[in-house]
């Protein structure tokens, strides 16, 4: 599978980086490069083999019900942008 | 239940809808970190750096969350998966620190499940359930404060959710109203979520598509995001409906699409077409293993499982003898079934459950009063109808007494021994005040005897007035007649 500029600049803007005009192409060559090793992976056949979700073979730790953090709101509004009357303060967003 | 169609002069079409609810789990901490999900703090108190999407933080499963799902799946009649994973589903938001939510995607917690909903013409109709998964919730925007700047909240980011997504089931708008009804009240017995729509702590997202009545294509759907009541989500799907057979009928085509409801005029309004719509690109959460039950901890918690409202409307039905009305509304609340079952014991439940739905529902309506706040005890209530079944008091005089028993929450016996309420079944006091009766209305005792004897209910009336309303009925009744037809 091969993927065009216009793929790019999709994938760019979801994901939040502003990519030049002039590397556009620059950045399709190298997904695709990556791609295209991927599709050699894909000439394996795996239909028998479950998909792996995590190299660790463990079980999911669970913690109790108990309120043990919070309580901190300085510290979490501490490094945001702005800051009003305790609340994060962005810019207007009404979908 | 009657269909709902809808019919124009061009011709007949039907609906096809179904519901995403999003509830809100109880719990003392959030699903992934251990700030609390206090409701109505100060703005950001209940932020933990994980909830704040700060770097290097990992969330941690709250058992309780996930004892919570698994709980309100068996109450939805539905199978457990005991094998479930988290994905991440990520969309950029102000209100979402992280730019990704932790949810199920593939395996969800909750498979296939079905709940019977009551509708109002006495019927029931099985609703299908596609699933149920877990959450995060996100934060709040306040968009009202500033002109130009939106404040965030993150209290509620990362308190537990449970997303329940029914099958295309719904064929009226009643039937919706119906199933909300039916799983608030299963949330609220089980004490998983406290379905508050109106508080946000349970959500409504509502699919709707029409097609030509009797076909069986699907059509594509609008989908309207955060109804925030049972009126308004019938109300949603009735304009949605119409709005879409308005453009089918113009020849046009609708697209999938997501709306806003606004509960002000009724309509909804378009937010964003399908080209537009998220993608959310999910993979599995690197942070945390899939979830695994075992079978012991499935049977463990289904050994905790109380009796649902449907299991309990049959029983008050079955061995109370209560009619299927009378039984429905008093279980649609675990507290309203609670405080009638205490009221019931040993008494006769039919005519506690006529005193429930009348005077009684009556009584909390006027004064405002939430059931546990009820001047009248349930034991107050049952002896009560004791003294009704008994013969002690008249049902007339028991609504006087109940009067009494609202203002001063006493007990019902107390109140008719001190005010001197018995009822007079003594024939001979009865039969001195009929002939007193007798003699000052010569009148209508020939009136009677010529043949209007529907005269005697007045006799009844007059003789139970001159009693103050102490006299056994039944007995004035018999005795009346005897004395008239002599």
């Amino acid at each position: 599978m091969a993927i065009d500029n216009q793929t790019v600049r999709k994938i760019a803007f979801l994901s939040r980086l502003k990519v030049e005009d002039d590397k556009i192409e620059p950045t399709k060559e190298e997904f695709n490069k990556i791609l295209n090793w991927i599709e050699e992976l894909n000439e394996v056949n795996t239909d028998t083999v479950e998909p792996l979700i995590s190299v660790n073979d463990v079980t999911l730790k669970m913690r109790e019900d108990k309120v043990t953090s919070g309580n901190c709101k300085d510290e979490v509004l501490k490094n945001a942008p702005a800051a009003e009357y305790d609340y994060f303060a962005v810019p207007k967003v009404v979908e | 239940m009657a269909e709902y169609i809808i019919e124009t002069n061009k011709g007949k079409w039907e609906i096809v809808v179904g519901l995403e609810i999003h509830c809100q789990i109880i719990s003392k901490s959030k699903i992934f970190s251990s700030a609390s999900t206090e409701f109505g703090d100060d703005p950001n108190v209940n932020v933990s750096f994980v909830d704040a999407g700060m770097p290097g933080m990992l969330p941690t499963l709250n058992k309780e969350c996930v004892h919570q799902a698994v709980k309100t799946g068996l109450g939805l009649n539905a199978k457990i998966n005991k094998y479930s994973e988290f994905s991440r589903k990520n969309y950029f938001y102000a209100d979402m620190p992280t730019d990704y939510q932790i949810t199920q995607f593939r395996y969800p917690i909750v498979g296939e499940g079905e709940i019977t909903i009551d509708l109002s013409d006495g019927t029931t109709k099985k609703i299908g359930i596609e699933r149920m998964h877990i959450e995060q919730d996100a934060g709040k925007s306040i968009h009202d404060l500033n002109p130009t700047k939106s404040y965030i909240d993150l209290n509620r980011a990362g308190v537990g959710l449970m997303e329940i997504v029914t099958k295309p089931d719904f064929r009226a708008p009643e039937e919706a109203g119906a199933f909300l009804r039916k799983l608030r009240s299963i949330l609220r017995y089980l004490g998983t979520c406290d379905g508050n729509m109106d508080e946000g702590s349970m959500r409504c997202d509502v699919n709707v598509s029409v097609r030509p009545y009797g076909s069986n294509e699907l059509r594509p759907r609008g989908e309207m995001k955060n109804v925030n009541s049972v009126k308004f989500v019938m109300q949603a799907i009735e304009s949605e409906a119409k709005r879409h057979i308005e453009v089918y009928e113009n020849g046009g085509q609708i697209e999938q699409e997501t709306r806003q409801f606004d509960p002000a005029t009724g309509q909804s309004k378009l937010m964003r077409k399908k080209e537009f719509a998220h993608d959310y690109r999910y993979f599995p959460e690197p942070d945390l293993p899939p979830l695994v039950l075992s079978d012991e901890y499935i049977n463990t918690v289904r050994a905790e499982m109380i009796e649902l409202p449907d299991a309990k409307k049959q029983r008050f039905v079955e061995t109370l003898g209560l009619t299927p009305y009378d039984a429905m509304v008093l279980c649609e609340n675990k507290e309203y079934a609670a405080f009638f079952e205490q009221a019931a014991q040993g008494h006769d439940a039919k005519k506690v459950a006529n005193w429930m739905m009348g005077d009684f529902f009556a009584m909390l309506n006027k004064k405002r009063l939430d059931i546990s706040q009820s001047p009248v005890s349930a034991e107050n209530l049952g002896n009560l109808v004791e003294l009704i079944s008994k013969d002690v008091i008249s049902g007339k005089i028991a609504k006087d007494v109940f009067e009494i028993m609202s203002e001063t929450g006493e007990d019902p016996e107390k109140i008719v021994e001190e005010k001197g309420l018995k009822q007079v079944t003594d024939t001979g006091t009865i039969e001195t005040i009929i002939n007193e009766v007798i003699a000052s209305n010569p009148d209508n005792v020939a009136a009677y005897k010529n043949g209007k004897t529907n005269l005697a209910g007045w006799f009844v009336g007059q003789v139970i007035k001159m009693s103050k309303g102490k006299a056994n009925p039944s007995i004035v009744n018999k005795l009346i007649r005897e004395k008239l037809d002599q």
